[in-house]
């Protein structure tokens, strides 16, 4: 057995090696002018076409995490698992609708995060602050997560230690540091390759193996049917539609208000190029439906995750049914696909940071020089908390983390997207809905017990109706609950405030800005009204 | 206040409509075939029309095999408002 994890091993960080050597060259790549700025060093020179942007982007919103998370969680509770797929479906054409206006107004602006469109569109440094404090706490451990899908990956090929883990993230850290953005749109390309070769081969060769998807999913069925209380079925139940539902739709909006998704929009160069990617996008959905499948193959194989560590269900899978050689290549594509996505996110929060912390309140004559440095400086920093995070605390504390990270980077939703769409809210009505969806989000989430793993608090992200008084057993999607709270509020205290003529800020955008595309003029060439 | 005709604008310019204002925006987000999005917006969440295990393709529960579909559905709404959007631009 050690014999074939010695093959894998061997397999896994040459191709470890080969996207590290890729990162460090992606530095000159597509000559760049001036590293030292921050639209090249954090968004690759705003000059990404469409197929660089499908690679990125891809790599960006489908992480090492869900590949191992989903398949993970549909081995456990069966079709509730596969929300995954309706949610990547969703988003698309929520991009299509309102995230366009956000690239077009970036381009005009030179706006590098949501919180830069936020404060100039809202006149509201306060309101640009909370959007980037939620941006960077949402996304910290999210970063985490990628480490845990490489932590099973590695666990699976009998590391028992954290040692391979930190020298992974140092080399990631390196290359980022150096390289910015260009480093995970370069990788990416290779991590795709990998990952859909592998994707492919295995859900040809397992059900092959196993007699077929009807076998499977009867075990599946029958696996479920036999534990009591039932932990799972392979159709939904009377109580958990309507939370597949709102999971789903509540996901896409959180989805395209993370500030790695931002960064991958804002890097391409055109209108144009966005708009073809919300329908080439889709193939990784596809993908990503035949991953989750591999939980109910795993239940028919009789596969057992490491100790209690669920996430290691997949990697287990492979090793179990590959040959060593084939389960080293789909290990590789695992933990490379970590790593694209972790500096993706690191890039956008350092950018947070520097953009709408350090510039707004610290120095704020920073040059763009200088700029780029601390964004370079704090991405290591990001890097090195996730992994601290990850080698220090329980991983499941980082996994109960995103689940909340999800919850309040919703709460950005009224002032992020629809202030792309609308005016019409004032500024201090932002703030009091978001502190009011954030309270509301986090009593929910505190209340939600989970008996699987002895949590009495923060257990999941499904709220009972009953709690609030309704006579149902179903349950709701806690986040959706959080931002309709938080939009009504925002709503009422506008109306409010503006019947008290209480001062709103100035809007520095004009209705053409959001429509602008790749050639206009940019606001240092806008010529002022008169 | 904006500046109808702007040096160095890419060819993909949108119809440039007389307007007697002159802060009515040169391009539009709006068009009517934007509604075809709610589909793939909508229909993906309705979980009473696949939530069966029959009928089964290829060994595969309805309620997977029918998602997976949905993915066409939110391709075609996309390319098609697309080259709509394209083809109005001339």
């Amino acid at each position: 057995m050690s014999g074939g994890h010695v093959t894998e091993l061997v397999i896994f960080i040459v191709l470890f090696a080969a996207v590290a050597v890729i990162g460090f060259w992606a530095a000159r790549w597509r000559k760049p002018g001036d590293m030292m700025h921050l639209n090249e060093w954090g968004l690759g020179g705003r000059s990404f076409g469409t197929w660089i942007t499908w690679f990125l982007v891809g790599g960006d919103l489908y992480t090492a995490y869900t590949f191992v998370a989903v398949p993970a969680l549909v081995f456990g509770a069966g079709a509730m698992g596969f929300f995954a797929v309706p949610y990547t479906v969703v988003v698309y054409p929520l991009v299509f609708l309102v995230l366009i206006r956000l690239w077009s107004v970036s381009h005009r602006h030179g706006f590098v995060t949501p919180a830069d469109f936020v404060r100039a569109r809202f006149g509201s440094p306060t309101l640009a602050l909370l959007v980037a404090i939620t941006g960077i706490v949402a996304t910290m451990p999210y970063i985490a997560l990628q480490l845990v899908g490489i932590q099973a990956v590695l666990k699976t090929m009998g590391f028992g230690s954290h040692w391979p883990l930190v020298i992974a993230f140092l080399v990631l850290a390196a290359y980022t540091f150096q390289s910015g953005l260009r480093a995970p749109a370069l990788i990416a390309f290779v991590k795709d390759l990998l990952i859909y070769a592998v994707i492919i081969v295995t859900v040809i060769y397992i059900p092959y193996k196993l007699g077929g998807f009807g076998h499977i999913f009867d075990a599946a069925s029958k696996h479920f049917s036999s534990t009591t209380p039932p932990t799972g079925s392979i159709v939904l139940g009377a109580n958990n539609q309507l939370n597949y539902a709102t999971l789903a739709f509540g996901s896409a909006l959180a989805l395209f208000l993370y500030p790695h998704s931002v960064t991958g929009v804002l890097a391409s160069k055109s209108r144009n190029v966005i708009k073809r990617n919300m329908s080439a996008l889709p193939a990784y959905s596809f993908l990503l439906g035949l991953i989750a499948l591999l939980g109910f193959m795993a239940i028919a194989a009789g596969t057992t995750p490491i100790g209690k560590d669920g996430n290691t269900i997949v990697p287990r899978l492979f090793d179990q049914m590959f040959p060593s050689w084939f389960a080293g290549i789909a290990f590789a594509a695992v933990g490379i696909g970590a790593l694209v996505p972790a500096a993706i996110m690191s890039i956008a929060a350092a950018n947070l940071f520097t953009r709408n912390i350090w510039r707004e309140y610290i120095k704020k004559d920073a040059s763009p020089r200088h700029e780029a440095w601390v964004s370079k400086i704090v991405s290591l920093l990001v890097k090195f908390g996730a992994l601290l995070f990850i080698v220090f605390l329980n991983p499941q504390f980082s996994i109960d983390l995103q689940l909340i990270g999800g919850v309040i980077i919703l709460q950005t939703l009224p002032s992020v997207a629809l202030g792309l769409l609308t005016r019409w809210f004032h500024r201090w009505a932002l703030v009091v809905g978001w502190a009011a969806g954030m309270a509301i989000g986090m009593w929910m989430l505190y209340t939600i017990p989970n008996p699987k793993t002895g949590h009495l608090h923060f257990g999941g992200s499904a709220f009972a109706l009953s709690k609030l008084g309704f006579d149902t057993d179903w349950t709701i999607y806690t986040g959706f609950v959080a931002v309709i709270v938080n939009l009504l509020v925002a709503a009422i205290a506008t109306l409010i405030l503006k019947a008290a003529k209480a001062p709103d800020g100035a809007d520095a955008t004009k209705p053409d800005d959001y429509t602008a595309d790749e050639g206009d003029p940019k606001v240092s060439e806008v010529p002022v009204a008169v | 206040m904006t500046e109808p005709e702007s040096g160095g604008a890419s060819g993909s310019d949108g119809t440039a409509r007389e307007t007697t204002s002159g802060d009515v925006p040169r391009r539009s987000d709006r068009s009517a075939w934007n509604w075809l999005l709610l589909l793939p917006i909508v229909i993906p969440l309705i979980t009473p029309l696949f939530n069966r295990d029959h009928p089964r393709l290829g060994g595969i529960p309805m309620f997977y095999w029918l998602q997976i579909a949905f993915i066409i559905l939110g391709v075609g709404g996309t390319t098609i408002v697309y080259q709509v959007g394209k083809r109005r631009k001339g």
